[in-house]
Parts: C-alpha cells; structure tokens; sequence
C-alpha cells in the first residue's frame, strides 16, 4: 500500500531557499571553496549535492566537485537486511585525502545512514574533516550524530514517513510528512 | 524485488527478474573492486567454506576474493587432506562443519546434484560451484554480466556457443540463462559431443561451425575437456581444432563487433587460436574481472535471508 500523504512540508521554492542559504552557510563557515568537496547519499542526496555545487559555483564562480555513494554495503543491518533495490554503484571522482568534505544527505533520522557513510569515506582515505548537511531534519535520533547545515527542521512522529521528492526521481520538488503505508 | 532463496544451485531455476537482481548487484561490487580499499564490511564475522572436491584455480580463488571482500572469514577444505580421503562421508563432514557455525558453503563436485544434496539436509547456505556435467551458475552469471557489460543488454542478441555441450556445465547454466534473458541460442559440436534432445532447450543445433557463427554477437568457445575425452567421441585433436576450433578467419563470418568469450581454462589451438584469445575481440580476461564481482553479489544477497526476516 502507498503511504498516505498527510502534509506538505515545502514547496519546489522552499526547497530551493534552503539550499541557498545552507550554499552560503557551506561558504561563510569555510571561507570559501579551497579543498571542498560534496559527496551526496544516495538516492536524492546526490541530486541534492549536485544542486548545491551548482549553487556555490554561482555565488563564489569556482566549481566544487561533488560525488555520490551508495552505503548499502556499510548499513549496520546489511548482514540482515537487503533492500528492494540493486544497489547503485559509489561514483566519487576525486581523492578524498585532505579534503574538506560535506555529506549531503534528504533526510537526517537515526542518524544511522550518516554512520554508515563516514566509515565508507574513511575506507576511501583521509580527509580533513566531514561536516554534513540535511535537507531535513526529523528528529529521532538513534546515534550520536548531529547536521551542521539544516534545511529544514521537521518535528514528526515515528510512525510517519517523511518523504523527500526531487524532480529527477519522482517528478517534482516536495517534501511531505506521510503515514506509513503497509 | 528482493530475494528470496536460501541457495544457488543452478539458473534453471531462477526468474530473469532475479538473474537481473543480482546482475545490478555485481554492477557495485564491480565499482568496489576499483578503489584502492577494495573492501566493504556487508558480511563481517560471517564464515564462508570453499568445499571443492575437483581441481580449480579461478572458480576457487574468485569465490575466495570475492568473500574476502566483502569481509567475511574463509575455510578452505579440498578432498585431499580432510577426513574425506579417511572415508568420512560427505554430508557427516558437512555435519562437522556446521557444528562449527559456518553461514554458507560453496560446494564444487564431480557428481551432478552434490550441492542440491547438500542444500536439502543443511540450514547454511549453499552455493554450486559446479557440479559434474549439471551446472555452474556463477559462471553462468558473470557470462552474462559480461555480455551485457560489452553489449547494452542481453535480449536479441545472437549467442553461438562451440564445443563440447556434452561434458559442460557452463553450458547449460549460460543456455538457461541467456534463454531467460531473451538471447537466441545456437550450439555448435561434433554430433558426439551434444546430448540427445539438446534442441528441447530451445536452442538451435549446428554441425557447422561455419554456418554457427554467421552474423552471430557472441561466440563462446568451451574448453575440450581432454579429461573426459576417453571414449573416441571424435577421432583425433587436430581434426577437432580444424573443424571446430575458433581463429580469425572462421571469426569473421560473426559481426564485425562479436565478442569471443572462453570459461577458461583454454586449450590453445585446439579449441581457440592464440590469436583471438588473445585479439581485440576477446573478453576473456573481462569475464576473469568480472567474476569476482558476481560471486560478491551472489554471496551479499544470499546471506542473512534465510536466518532474520528484514524489519
């Protein structure tokens, strides 16, 4: 069964809104685009890393590269539990030695998705630091981890799903809070 | 889909929706294998037995890779030096095993229907790497993974496959399989050397090499296994090597494109000549690369169905 939509959260321009302001926080926080790096969780953090790229390329006019990862293969649960999907395979087209990295992911929950992708950046190398930003934040945290750049902060319930669409994916830019289909 | 089964045993019984599960599976693992850590912890403090009960080196050592890889722990038990030789049987050293808390045993044996055998009487998994003349699934598999690497895709392709079908496993595991995929089949042997009913599968049969390889996408060669060859299937080598040994001048009745795939290992100039095993057009070692990457996918999305069902 399809999960029930209850509310929508952000529009296509709020969305956009909060990726600006959170490129110009990326910017202001580091002084700018020396050794930065995006690497996006896959399936819409990449979507939503490259959208940041483009957005500091406009603003400061150098062009940061951004990478994706899937983290299947790191998930604490991935002896137990196998998803719907193949996996995509991790496309980072950089070294990540002594870079300065942000994780981009939609949506920041358990906290277990960031876990599983700092231990596979590390496998890949050393950088200088991880700092990470979410499109959203629900709440619920599982570990302790915690986004340095928020988009949005979205007080919800456990039982519901809290859904970010993107146009390349599901056809439109939204995000909606949702009940949890069977 | 997600899957289901407890084992791999052969592709006769798999859907072309879970050949093509595990297909994309392996397309990551692939990526895995490019990086310089070429390693993920899916199946960490998992134990894994290579059981093999007949000479291998590339079979063996890929599973032996791809389980490392993925972080789990290695047995490595061949029939001489274990208790088989004391004559133990195998399902007792099979007991013997489990009681050890092993998770999945990868079995290749001279005797078809070993790994089913296995599978029926054991809760671990089990996965055939070869069993006598029935199948061989993950060679199966990464020759798909291959054709479609090179191709795009597998359906309405043209695969000829040369050699002897008879004693061949990798054989049948590719038929069944490119069949569900929605490849034309031809093969292509001495009269000898293709079993009664073959066509039954829903291949083609040639007796001419020539006429096979017309216009064909994908020409797979099969090794002549001199080991089995005790019966004077066909009278001598060199009259086999000239009527059914591949070279460049046979190899240009197939596309311009074709792609020459061999399981290894080759005989050269018998079955297959230096040149192309050795030419543009071969995939060969591609198929080699591949493989460990398939045995990923295949080891990943085995483990852990069959024990906790997902949350």
């Amino acid at each position: 069964m399809p999960p029930k939509i209850k509310a929508l959260i952000m529009e296509a321009r709020d969305m956009d809104r909060a990726l600006t302001r959170i490129a110009h926080e990326i910017l202001e926080r580091n002084k700018g685009t020396q050794d930065l790096v995006l690497i996006g969780i896959k399936m819409r953090g990449d979507i939503l890393a490259e959208r940041l790229a483009a957005k500091i390329k406009n603003i400061e006019g150098t062009a940061v590269p951004f990478g994706a990862m899937d983290i299947t293969f790191y998930r604490d649960d991935a002896g137990t539990h196998k998803p719907e999907k193949a996996p995509s395979p991790t496309e980072l087209p950089f070294d990540v030695n002594k870079k300065k990295i942000i994780l981009v992911d939609d949506v920041l929950y358990t906290g277990r998705s960031a876990r599983a992708a700092i231990d596979q950046i590390i496998d890949f190398g050393r950088p200088t630091f991880i700092q990470y930003a979410v499109l959203v934040d629900r709440g619920h945290r599982e570990f302790p981890i915690h986004a340095d750049y928020v988009g949005k902060n979205i007080p919800s319930a456990a039982k519901e799903q809290v859904l970010v669409r993107v146009k390349e994916n599901d056809g439109k830019d939204e995000v909606v809070i949702a009940e949890e289909g069977e | 889909m997600s899957w289901k089964s407890k084992d791999l045993l052969t592709l006769e019984e798999l859907s072309a929706g879970e050949i093509s599960l595990i297909l994309d599976t392996a397309s990551s693992f692939k990526e895995v294998s490019s990086r310089s850590v070429k390693k993920v912890p899916a199946l960490r403090g998992r134990t894994v037995v290579l059981f093999f009960h007949e000479p291998s080196t590339r079979t063996r050592t890929s599973f032996e890779l791809a389980a490392k890889r993925l972080s789990a722990d290695i047995l490595n038990i061949q029939t001489a030096g274990s208790s088989l030789v004391k004559g133990e049987t195998l399902i007792d050293t099979l007991k013997t095993l489990e009681a050890m808390t092993i998770d999945a045993i990868v079995v290749r044996h001279k005797s078809s229907g070993v790994p089913q055998m296995l599978a029926n009487v054991t809760p671990a998994t089990v996965i055939n790497a070869g069993d006598g003349a029935h199948e061989h699934p993950t060679q199966g598999l990464l020759d798909l993974f291959t054709i479609r690497e090179q191709k795009g895709k597998v359906e309405g392709l043209t695969v000829t496959i040369v050699g002897d079908i008879t004693h061949s496993r990798v054989a049948r595991s590719n038929i069944h399989g490119l069949l569900k995929l929605g490849a034309k089949v031809r093969v292509c042997a001495p009269p000898t050397l293709l079993p009664a009913g073959i066509e039954k599968m829903g291949v083609t049969v040639f007796n001419d090499l020539d006429k096979a390889l017309e216009g064909t996408d994908v020409v797979y060669v099969l090794r002549l296994q001199l080991e089995r060859q005790k019966n004077n299937l066909f009278p001598t080598i060199r009259e086999y090597s000239m009527t059914f040994g591949v070279n460049n001048e046979r190899l240009k009745r197939a596309k311009k494109d074709a792609i020459v795939m061999h399981p290894g290992p080759m005989n050269r100039g018998v079955e297959i000549s230096s040149g192309v095993a050795d030419g543009p057009q071969s995939v060969i070692d591609d198929q080699v690369t591949n493989g460990v990457a398939v045995r990923m996918a295949v080891l990943y999305l085995l483990q852990g169905e069959s024990n906790e069902k997902p949350s």
